[in-house]
């Protein structure tokens, strides 16, 4: 057996290193979240407990997260959906090569350079304006609700939603580009071929073809949305998404309930995920056995 | 089966951008004939099949099938079905989702479309791989699915874009004689894109030699290789010598040419050097130089040859039959 080179155990070390900081955080807040019920929020283990799970899950301590959390998950949702399907039909245009496609595309993808925090706070500022409008427009037009009631136009599913999608839609267009830059139009000829109409084409054809890697498209931009914080941080108006509520939890929070709370969402992606690959791999498998 | 319609291009051009990829070209293909557009890459003959299917758009010109100009006609109302090169079979549906794929399209029930699927599989030997999916079907075995699936919309012209290169050599013999039956028994007419010759001698009533965008020959087999009309076809067809002989450009069939000991045949008509000898099995190739300085090349039959066996190096007179010249045209 050849004898390994000194290199292999500089970069084995490398690798290890990357590992404990990859992983490390994440076991801590794991092991810290079964901290007894006299334990602190760091080492040492003061017994060990899911007393903190079960406070979390009756509510009422240090931590109030039902709101965020039920928030957080509708806005991931609705942006998974929002990306997908924008994501698929913008990767349809591009096919075609229309004038003046390159530069669209660098316009969609650009944003992505600028600092999230610069993007939120700037999404916050034009929704000012917005909101300074629709105040001049309730005054000159005498509305009424607008007069007593309308705060802010800014919310999770306006200009949050709106903050959630600059981030994920360059990246659910750049993955359908790898997709499509693959995808033979011969398939697609040959439907028409066989009398297909194009939406018979692709609803019978290219969606089929293409629905395992829109699998990892949604899993992108659910977890995308659902980790945010700064381009969340200035949009959200009144509400608070779940990073947020937990950001700011860190700086008061005094006891270990709030590594429960780590603990449980973290759980909640892994699953999410591992529903979402359980799916394409079936979808792959049914493509393959008869 | 639907009946078999002719086919006709009137001066169809084809451009794309500033480049012109068929250049008005015009062609009769007889209802239920077997046509082959024989040409190198790039030589157009691609571009022409797609513009008879109706996935590329004439640039100018007309396209008959039967009586009717079908160029604005999307391709499944043109009455053709189109074979692909690589198949296009859908990873996704069994083969026999695949072939009744069309019938889905209009709405007829499942079970119907099954078991009309299931019929045209018969026709290609492909019957018991029906519940299967195209990745677990060999080369041969999708190609057959394709065939069906085209079939199944009863077209009355098929249009095959290189359907056997993806085929090993053994394999691709033995699927053009299929074709070739299958298209007997349908008496539709096939049209057939191919960059070998020896496919289109093979398969073709019609054979259309495409060069640069334009037709450069188009006839039965046999006259093709008997009277090729350019240098460009005689020597795209392959096995023959083209050879300028007082003023004229010639061209002499590697079959025809035979060789002597120098001296012995009063009607030589070069005195050359073997070159280089291949042996191929029924036959030997003997490449020439001749004393002008051009290069022939001879094909002897196999036993032929070892009756008097030639070297590397050996002198030889040339001669030929005065039948066996044939007058090109300068062009091409």
């Amino acid at each position: 057996m050849d004898t390994r080179p000194r290199s292999f155990y500089v970069l084995a070390g490398f690798f290890a290193l990357f590992l404990l900081f990859l992983y490390g955080p994440m076991i801590s807040v794991l092991v810290l979240s079964f901290q007894g019920p006299e334990g602190g929020l760091v080492f040492p283990m003061n017994g060990v407990s899911t007393h903190w799970f079960d406070k979390l899950w009756q509510g009422g301590g240090q931590v109030e997260i039902g709101g965020a959390l039920r928030r957080s998950l509708k806005l991931a949702l609705l942006v998974m959906v929002l990306t997908v399907t924008i994501s698929v039909l913008a990767g349809l245009a591009f096919r075609r090569r229309f004038r003046g496609a390159t530069l669209l595309l660098y316009v969609a993808i650009a944003s992505l350079i600028v600092p999230s925090i610069v993007v939120s706070l700037g999404i916050a500022l034009e929704f000012r304006l917005i909101d300074d409008a629709i105040k001049a427009i309730g005054m000159d037009l005498g509305i009424e609700w607008i007069q007593n009631d309308f705060v802010s136009a800014l919310g999770p599913f306006s200009s949050g939603l709106g903050a959630h999608l600059t981030w994920t839609l360059p990246f659910g267009l750049l993955i359908m580009f790898a997709v499509f830059n693959r995808f033979d139009p011969a398939y697609e000829e040959a439907a028409r071929d066989l009398g297909a109409t194009p939406w018979q084409t692709f609803r019978h054809v290219t969606l089929p073809m293409i629905a395992p890697f829109l699998i990892g498209v949604a899993v992108f931009g659910f977890t995308l949305s659902w980790d945010e914080l700064a381009r969340s941080s200035q949009v959200m108006g009144a509400d608070n998404t779940l990073p947020m509520q937990l950001a700011a939890k860190t700086t008061t929070v005094t006891d270990p309930e709030i590594y429960a709370l780590g603990t449980a969402t973290t759980g909640g992606s892994i699953l999410l995920v591992i529903m979402m690959f359980t799916l394409a791999s079936l979808l792959q498998r049914r493509r393959q056995r008869g | 089966m639907t009946k078999a319609q002719a086919v006709e291009l009137a001066a169809v051009t084809k451009r794309y951008g500033d480049a012109l990829a068929v250049d008005a070209i015009s062609l009769k293909v007889k209802a239920g004939s077997y046509c082959c557009l024989l040409g190198p890459s790039g030589c157009g003959k691609t571009s022409t099949l797609r513009m008879i299917a109706g996935h590329e758009s004439v640039t100018d010109g007309d396209i008959l099938i039967g009586h009717t100009v079908v160029n604005e006609d999307p391709p499944a109302q043109r009455g053709t079905a189109m074979m692909f090169q690589s198949y296009a079979l859908f990873p996704h549906l069994s083969v026999a989702e695949n072939v009744a794929f069309s019938l889905r399209m209009k709405g007829v029930g499942r079970d119907q479309r099954i078991s009309r699927a299931k019929e045209l599989l018969d026709l290609v030997s492909m019957a018991d791989y029906a519940d299967r999916k195209p990745n677990q079907l060999s080369g041969g075995q999708q190609q057959r699915v394709a065939l069906a699936r085209a079939l199944m919309t009863e077209p009355s012209v098929l249009l095959l874009d290189e359907p056997l290169s993806a085929l090993d050599p053994f394999l691709r013999v033995r699927m053009r004689s299929e074709l070739k039956r299958i298209q007997k028994e349908l008496g539709i007419s096939f049209i057939h894109v191919t960059h070998s010759q020896e496919e289109a001698m093979a398969l073709a009533d019609l054979v259309v030699v495409m060069n640069d965008g334009r037709i450069a020959q188009a006839g039965p087999p046999r006259e093709i290789y008997n009277a090729p009309r350019t240098p460009f076809v005689a020597r795209f067809i392959g096995g023959h010598n083209i050879i300028e002989e007082g003023g004229r450009t010639i061209t002499l069939r590697a079959d025809e040419v035979s060789l002597m000991p120098p001296g012995e045949a009063p009607e030589s008509h070069r005195a050359a050097k073997v070159s280089d000898i291949e042996y191929r099995g029924p036959d030997v190739r003997v490449s020439l130089e001749t004393e002008r300085g051009e290069e022939l090349t001879a094909v002897l039959g196999e036993r032929a040859f070892f009756d008097r066996p030639l070297d590397i190096g050996s002198a030889v007179a040339v001669g030929w039959r005065p039948e066996a010249v044939h007058e090109l045209s300068a062009e091409g």
